[in-house]
Parts: structure tokens; C-alpha cells; sequence
């Protein structure tokens, strides 16, 4: 099983890791290599080292232990039935691997997952062990993102919060129905109850932490860069509103870092109930944006979905526009008196030109031609605010400002 | 006119002492000439920049854009620095003046070196020179667009202090080596080897990770742009990765699906379970069992997990309460949160011991709200009530309790099938049939929303009133 040399391994197990869509390597404590004299830093901010040609970051390590599985979902390259060469890492080799790596600066850390073997239990003890090894005898400080197998025991996803920066479960399809039918042997429960074990282990660190006696005491440890979750968009027929509801869900529940949205994306070996199609990337794109507007622009799902239609978003513009062109009540706004939650919501205003807007009109009122300077979208902007020197008439209610924004049809599905 | 020679370009002190001694002097940014050594110091004897133990303390801030923006190579940078350091003196909301042109000057070249200072981080790449004394060796070539190594270098030492390395670039050189480090001079490309062992694997992981089914080069092309591509070893399967996508997909596609892998049902050891609803319950694990595949109503859906009771099966006493709560839905306990908490010190005082209660809840799923980063308890409806009833109904059955204590109306509704205010039914003991008597309470939680502390204390005394007599009763 473990015959095959290391280039064909490493093939066949990144392959089947690329399925996952995250690879951040941001958010975790601030550590370096001074007190340990081994290797690894984190900083706060992740680094890409890499990008691949579908325009993805390439920051961690990211591969299986093993793509033999005892599960068979339907959605997945690694699923039991399918024909996929197999091959099985053992600890030392993803150490190994993940040590060269690094040294040579290609990588941020490790993203390991690994497809079912035995029992949930046992996977998860192998997934700690190599970060046992990396962290303890190899005193690694670089990035670690273990994913949790549903159903493993408590105590070893409390293991793996020891080592790990992130720890992530799946949730794969958002809705109970599409998880029934594409994994049947995956109960939405267990699913879930992993996730809540991860959000109690962080909890009880941080009340762990703050109840210390003595404060020079070493803290507790778990998971420091949270935990993440992702859902297969296009793969069975939840709209987007399924998504983005289970997505609060999570959010509210498991106090998630981030909600991933994987466009499905034709796999080798697939099963034949799926869609041979070209992966949903503008879908997917959108719900990031409505992503986005649900954790830092203050929207309600609810707001969101105004400017969808069916339960689906606009695939031609953003959601933040779509919403702006159904409540065109509220606008234009005028930049130099609107508090930042009415800025927030201005189509092409970003958190941080917000920012820049309530810093700067401290010191003096702002005109038009200021704009350019904050926010790169300016023309976006025009329609929907006031400034001494600009209003937008009746552009603001004009029939014809959806169609400003929205590129031409043909465009639209070159870019679906 | 002053003319000011700067004899190290992109060294941070020298610009600074040289603008501390103008600012003391009071020279106006407009009298100054600045020029770089190479650009061929002037032969009349210059004045020489004032002694810097001249002190104008300068806003910190800016002296941390000024340490960075000064490694640029516009050679106008270390005059309009000046300017800038010379208005901020007079003006001291200046750096939040964004739209000043200066300042919006400053931050657009302090955002280009803070970006190549990150694309350095990224892009260098070691190669392996071999092991001295136990200490594994490594040296990389790199070009950043501006004088930037000083402000990177102290990154390479945090991360790599366990091995020794040298970055070498065209204006300089950073060793780290017997812990500590050091700057030389610049050198060329071939002093680093040209390839490493270890290129050939990472360029294996390149080419894996790659979904050719979602080809997006100019999203590729933004952030690792190609003046960086020679001194990448993956660079260099960029072009046949996307010569080869189309096909790869095209086969995927083309692939008529194969039969299942023979092996299949040897791997597979699980078999979807059958979700079906028992009536074989006999224990209180076997309704635990059977109540996590629970979809009588939709609140499984949203919920972590159905939380059943807890505690002896031959109790005499069972507490019923609400539902779940947040903490509950986690940790699939009832009563571990805060309500729970309220609960228990008032059970220690009515001198109940809680070991030999049984506790469980009229609805087994948590029933919320989600709302940023919290979920806001909701109220079961009746009709939820009486769907999760069959389960309680089922406890009951089980435990066969002398006394019931409800806990609030849904409680009180779960148990009686009935909707009755707790008033009417507070302060005596009721008859449930069977031989199984009755007490109505408050829900816990009902004390922690009571804003007024000295109704609260009033509730809270006539709830432990409450479980007092449930004492006596049981006695």
C-alpha cells in the first residue's frame, strides 16, 4: 500500500485535497522560531506563496493522508465506488514533506485532511499524530489546519485544538435533504456535533485563560485561528437562500471563522447523477459577496435576498447593488453626514473606504473630486450619494441604472 | 539653496538625522536640493547636514511610513518626504488628511513597498547548500522592485532561526548565521545554486492542486505578477498547465462513467442506517438513540443535536423544562448553561439533591434565532410542544416518576397537553393520574430577565419556596 514512490503519492493526494477550497493561513496567535530555535512564524496575516492557473492562493501544504475511503458520497473524488488511483501517506512522510516545504519558503504550514479509513476515531488520531510530531519533536511553528472528522471522539478533536491553529468540518451540502441524497452514510447531526465540540473547546480555553491565577501561566491552547466549514455549491439543487441560511446558521452556532463556497466542479471517476458541467464560479462569487455583507457590512439574510429573485442571487451584479436598486428610498446619501452604517450600504463602498471616509471628512467636508482618492469605484458610487458639489437627480431613480451596471448578455456567459 | 548628499540610498537613519538637522534649522523644504551619490554629489562644499543631536520629535506614525517609503526608488521620494515631515510639524491632522495631495501620495508609495515587502515574503525561494555542524544551510537569489531587504530580513529571522540562510539581491545581502545576522553587499544570480532536490516535489504539488476545470490566469496573473515568474521553480509549468486544461476537463467529461470500483463494498463499512422512528424503546438509551434521528418537526434541522434527559431511571422526582439552550444544544446536556446554573444553586438551597432528579425539557431541539455571532432563544410553539410531547411522554413512561416539577409554561403544556397559566396552578400540588402528583414552577430563566434586583430576589425566593415543598412532598 505505501509502495508507491514519493512524487506518485504526493500526486494523487494533493489531487484529491484540491477539492477544498480553503487555504488561509491567517487569524492565528503571533509566534516565531526565537524561543524555540527550531523553524515556523505565523504573524496575524497569512502569506500566498504561490497562486496556481485557476487563480487560487497556494499557502499551506495542502493534502490527504490517504484518499481510500470507507464512506461513498456522491460528490466526492475520494468516495469509496470511484476508480481514482489510491495511495496512503504515512506521518513521517507528510512530516517530512511539510519540513522541506517550508524551509524553502514554499508554504505557510499544513492543511491535512484524510478520507476514512478504519473508523473516525482512527483517522483523527493519525491527523494529530503528524501534528504531534511536527509541533513536539520537530518544534514547528508553522501553520497547522487539521480537519476534524465528523464523528471522531471529543477528546481527540480536544487533541487536535492542541496543536492545531484552525480545525475544520465540512458540511458539505447545505441542506439536510441534499446531504441525505448525495451522503447517505453522513447524518447532518454528527456533522454538527463536531462542529460543537470545536466551538465548546475554544470556549472553555478562553474561560480557562481568563480564570487563571496567575496571568504569567501559560494559557490553554485551542485552535487559535477558529474553525471553518464548507458547502459544494451546484452539486444538488439548493438555492441560494438554503445556502446563505445555513450559512448563518453556522455562523450563529459554532461562532465560525468562515463559511467556504466550493462551485462543484467536475470530478475524474464521477458519479452519474452529477453535473457535467462547468463549475457555478460567478455563483460561487456571489455568495461570497453576500457573504461579505452578512459579517461586515450589517445585512440580514432577509435584506440580502430582496434583491435576488426565486431564491436566487443576481448573477449580473452584486448582491450589495441588487439590494441597493430595490430600496432606492434610502438613497442617495450624503457622504459627509451619513452615519457609517448608511455608508456600509452604499453600492461600491468597501469597509475600508468607509474607513477612510469617516477619518477624512473629520478634517473637512469632502467633494466629488475627493473620491477617487478613498474608493476605486467612484462610478459605481455617483448614483447613490450627495456631496456639495454632486447630486445625482434623478439618476438615482432612472429605469435604466440596473442596465449601467450589468455587463452584456454574452459577457455574462463567458464568465459563468 | 542647500544641497544634501545622500550617500546610502535606502537607509532610513541617514535621511532621518539629515531632516532632523533641516527641521532644527528651520530650512524650508523648498531650499533644499536633495540628490542621491550617484547621481554625482555636487564639488562645492555643501553644508554639512547640522550635528542630529538636534531634537524634533516627528509623529510616530509617520516615522514608521517614512523607515519604509524611503527604501523606494523614485529618487524624488526623500525630498517630498521632507515636505511632508515639514507640514505635518505645522499641521498635526495632516496624515488624516487623505485627500491632501501629498498624503494620498504617501499612502499610494508606502502601499507599493508594503506590497513588495509581502511579495518578498512570498516569492523568495531557498535552495538547499548542504549541512554545516548540524545546521541545515540554505541561500535564494531575489529582485524586489525597491531597496527592501533591511524591512524583510527580520521576517526570514523570526521564521527560519533554526537553520542558517542568506538572501542575496542586486543592491544587498542578508546572512543569518551562528544567530545572528548580518547585511553585505549585493551580488548576482549565480552565486545560489540553480536547483534544489526538493523542486521536483513542490513542483509535483503545483501541478495537483491545480483544478483545470477553473482556469483564471489574470486572477493568477494580479497577484503573482510575472516579473516575478524567473525566480520561481513552479513558474516554469505554468504554460503547459494551461496548455493541457481544456483537455483534461474535456476528458473528465468525455469519460462515460465507469462501473463502481470493485472494491467497493469491501471498503465500505457503513450502510446508511434506517432513520426510521422505533417503537422498540425500552431504555433510556435506546431513546436517546432514536431520538437523534428525530424529524417529527423542522427544528432538527437547525439545531447541533436532540438533548434528552439526564439522571436516574428510578428518579422519583423529574424536572421538565423549556428546551434546550444554547449551551445545552452544544453540549447535548440539559441545564449546563445559564438557566441551568440559576437552577441548580436554587436546587442546592431548597436542599434537593439534584443526583437522584431527573431533568429533561418538554422540547428536545434547540429553537433559534440566528443573529450575528448569537442565537436568540425562541419560544417552541404548541404546536412544537405537542409534536416533542411523544418523547417526553416517552420518559415518563420510563422513568415512572412519583412528582413532576414544571418549569415554566411549556413545560407545564408539555406535560398536561394543555395551555394554563403558571399562576393558576402555582402553590398546589396536582393530580396527574396514574398516582403521579403535579408542581407547577417558573422557568429559571424567567429570573434572569428580571431587571428590577429586588423582584428578582422576590422570585427567586418563591421559586425556591417552590422546590422546597417539592422536598417535603417527596419525603
Amino acid at each position: 500500500m505505501s509502495g508507491k514512490p514519493i512524487l506518485e503519492k504526493l500526486s494523487i493526494l494533493a489531487d484529491a485535497a484540491k477539492y477544498d477550497a480553503s487555504c488561509a493561513s491567517s487569524g492565528t496567535v503571533k509566534r516565531d522560531s526565537t524561543g524555540t530555535k527550531g523553524i515556523g512564524s505565523t504573524e496575524g496575516m497569512g502569506i500566498c506563496h504561490s497562486y496556481a492557473p485557476d487563480g487560487r492562493c497556494i499557502s499551506l501544504l495542502k493534502i490527504l493522508l490517504t484518499n481510500f475511503c470507507i464512506y461513498d458520497c456522491r460528490f466526492c473524488i475520494n468516495r469509496a465506488s470511484s476508480n481514482v488511483p489510491r495511495a496512503r501517506f504515512n506521518p513521517q512522510e507528510v512530516v517530512r514533506l511539510t519540513l522541506d516545504f517550508y524551509k524553502r519558503n514554499y508554504i505557510e504550514g499544513l492543511f491535512l485532511s484524510s478520507g476514512i479509513i478504519r473508523s473516525e476515531d482512527y483517522t483523527m488520531e493519525q491527523l494529530v499524530e503528524v501534528a504531534r510530531i511536527l509541533r513536539e519533536e520537530h518544534r514547528f511553528g508553522g501553520y497547522i489546519h487539521l480537519k476534524t472528522i465528523a464523528g471522531a471522539a471529543p477528546e481527540l478533536i480536544a487533541r487536535a485544538g492542541l496543536y492545531a491553529d484552525r480545525l475544520s468540518t465540512n458540511v458539505e451540502l447545505p441542506t439536510e435533504a441534499g446531504l441525505q441524497s448525495f451522503a447517505p452514510e453522513k447524518k447532518p447531526e454528527t456533522i454538527r456535533k463536531t462542529m460543537a465540540s470545536v466551538r465548546v473547546g475554544a470556549d472553555d480555553a478562553i474561560e480557562a485563560a481568563n480564570g487563571r491565577l496567575l496571568k504569567k501561566a501559560k494559557p490553554p491552547r485551542f485552535a487559535p485561528a477558529g474553525q471553518s466549514t464548507q458547502m459544494i455549491v451546484g452539486a444538488d439543487g439548493s438555492r441560494d437562500d438554503d445556502i446563505l441560511a445555513t450559512a448563518t446558521n453556522l455562523y450563529s452556532g459554532y461562532h465560525l471563522r468562515r463559511v467556504y463556497y466550493s462551485a462543484y466542479s467536475p470530478i475524474p471517476d464521477a458519479s452519474s447523477d452529477l453535473p457535467p458541467v462547468r463549475p457555478p464560479l460567478m455563483r460561487e462569487h456571489r455568495l461570497y459577496q453576500a457573504d461579505w455583507l452578512l459579517r461586515f457590512y450589517g445585512f440580514q439574510r432577509a435584506e440580502i435576498m430582496e434583491g435576488a429573485s426565486g431564491g436566487m442571487l443576481d448573477l449580473s451584479i452584486d448582491p450589495k447593488l441588487a439590494w441597493a436598486l430595490m430600496r432606492r428610498d434610502i438613497f442617495p446619501v450624503d457622504i459627509n453626514r451619513a452615519p457609517r452604517e448608511l455608508l456600509l450600504r452604499v453600492p461600491g463602498l468597501g469597509t475600508r473606504a468607509v474607513e477612510r471616509i469617516v477619518a477624512v471628512r473629520r478634517t473637512g467636508k469632502l467633494r466629488i473630486g475627493d473620491l477617487a482618492k478613498l474608493t476605486a469605484s467612484v462610478k459605481k458610487v455617483l448614483p447613490f450619494i450627495v456631496t456639495p458639489d454632486w447630486r445625482p437627480g434623478s439618476l438615482t431613480d432612472s429605469a435604466s441604472l440596473r442596465a449601467r451596471f450589468a455587463p452584456p448578455a454574452e459577457q455574462l456567459s463567458l464568465a459563468l | 539653496m542647500r544641497e544634501v548628499v545622500l550617500v546610502r540610498p535606502g537607509d532610513f537613519a541617514e535621511w532621518r538625522d539629515v531632516a532632523r538637522g533641516l527641521l532644527a534649522g528651520g530650512v524650508r523644504p523648498e531650499d533644499v536640493s536633495w540628490r542621491g551619490a550617484e547621481d554625482g554629489a555636487s564639488l562645492f562644499g555643501d553644508d554639512a547636514p547640522p550635528a542630529s543631536g538636534a531634537t524634533v520629535s516627528l509623529p510616530r506614525e509617520l516615522l514608521a511610513m517614512a523607515d519604509r517609503v524611503i527604501c523606494h526608488r523614485d529618487p524624488a521620494v526623500p525630498a517630498r518626504l521632507y515636505r511632508i515631515v515639514w507640514r505635518a510639524l505645522r499641521d498635526r491632522q495632516l496624515l488624516a488628511r487623505r485627500t491632501d495631495p501629498d498624503i494620498d501620495w504617501l499612502s499610494k508609495i508606502d502601499k507599493a513597498i508594503r506590497r513588495d515587502i509581502h511579495k518578498m515574503h512570498a516569492f523568495v525561494r531557498f535552495r538547499r547548500l548542504g549541512e554545516e555542524a548540524g545546521r541545515e544551510r540554505f541561500a535564494a537569489w531575489f529582485e524586489p522592485d525597491h531597496r527592501i531587504l533591511r524591512l524583510t530580513a527580520p521576517f526570514f529571522q523570526r521564521r527560519f532561526y533554526g537553520m542558517d540562510w542568506a538572501i542575496v539581491t542586486p543592491d544587498a545581502r542578508a546572512i543569518w548565521h551562528d544567530e545572528t545576522l548580518t547585511y553585505g553587499p549585493g551580488g548576482t544570480k549565480d552565486e545560489v545554486p540553480d536547483s534544489d532536490v526538493v523542486e521536483d516535489q513542490w513542483r509535483t504539488y503545483y501541478g495537483a492542486i491545480f483544478n483545470p476545470a477553473r482556469v483564471k490566469i489574470d486572477a493568477m496573473r494580479a497577484e503573482m505578477p510575472k516579473k516575478y515568474w524567473k525566480n520561481l521553480p513552479e513558474a516554469q509549468d505554468i504554460a503547459p498547465l494551461l496548455a493541457g486544461a481544456a483537455a483534461r476537463v474535456e476528458r473528465m467529461r468525455e469519460t462515460a462513467v465507469s462501473l463502481a470500483n470493485p472494491q467497493t463494498d469491501k471498503w465500505r463499512t457503513r450502510v446508511p442506517e434506517a432513520l426510521a422512528l422505533t417503537d422498540d424503546i425500552d431504555t433510556l438509551d435506546d431513546l436517546a438513540r432514536a431520538v437523534g434521528g428525530c424529524t417529527r418537526c423542522p427544528l432538527h434541522c437547525n439545531a447541533t443535536q436532540a438533548v434528552v434527559g439526564e439522571g436516574p431511571a428510578a428518579a422519583r422526582i423529574m424536572l421538565v423544562g423549556e428546551q434546550p439552550g444554547d449551551r445545552e444544544d452544544l453540549e447535548g446536556r440539559p441545564f449546563v448553561g445559564p438557566a441551568g446554573q440559576v437552577l441548580h444553586e436554587a436546587l442546592d438551597e431548597a436542599g434537593l439533591d439534584r443526583q437522584r432528579l431527573f431533568l429533561t425539557n418538554a422540547v428536545k431541539h434547540f429553537k433559534f434565532e440566528p443573529r450575528g455571532k448569537r442565537r436568540l432563544h425562541q419560544n417552541p410553539t404548541t404546536g412544537e410542544i405537542d409534536i416533542c410531547r411523544w418523547w417526553l411522554d416517552k420518559e415518563r413512561a420510563l422513568v415512572q416518576p412519583d412528582l413532576i416539577v414544571t418549569l415554566g409554561g411549556s413545560a407545564l403544556r408539555g406535560v398536561t397537553g394543555k395551555s394554563m397559566s403558571i399562576a393558576s396552578m402555582r402553590g398546589a400540588v396536582h393530580e396527574l393520574g396514574g398516582g403521579t402528583k403535579l408542581i407547577a414552577t417558573i422557568h429559571p430563566s424567567f429570573l434572569l430577565r428580571l431587571p428590577d434586583r429586588v423582584r428578582a430576589a422576590e422570585e427567586r425566593a418563591a421559586f425556591v419556596a417552590d422546590l422546597a415543598r417539592v422536598r417535603e412532598l417527596a419525603a
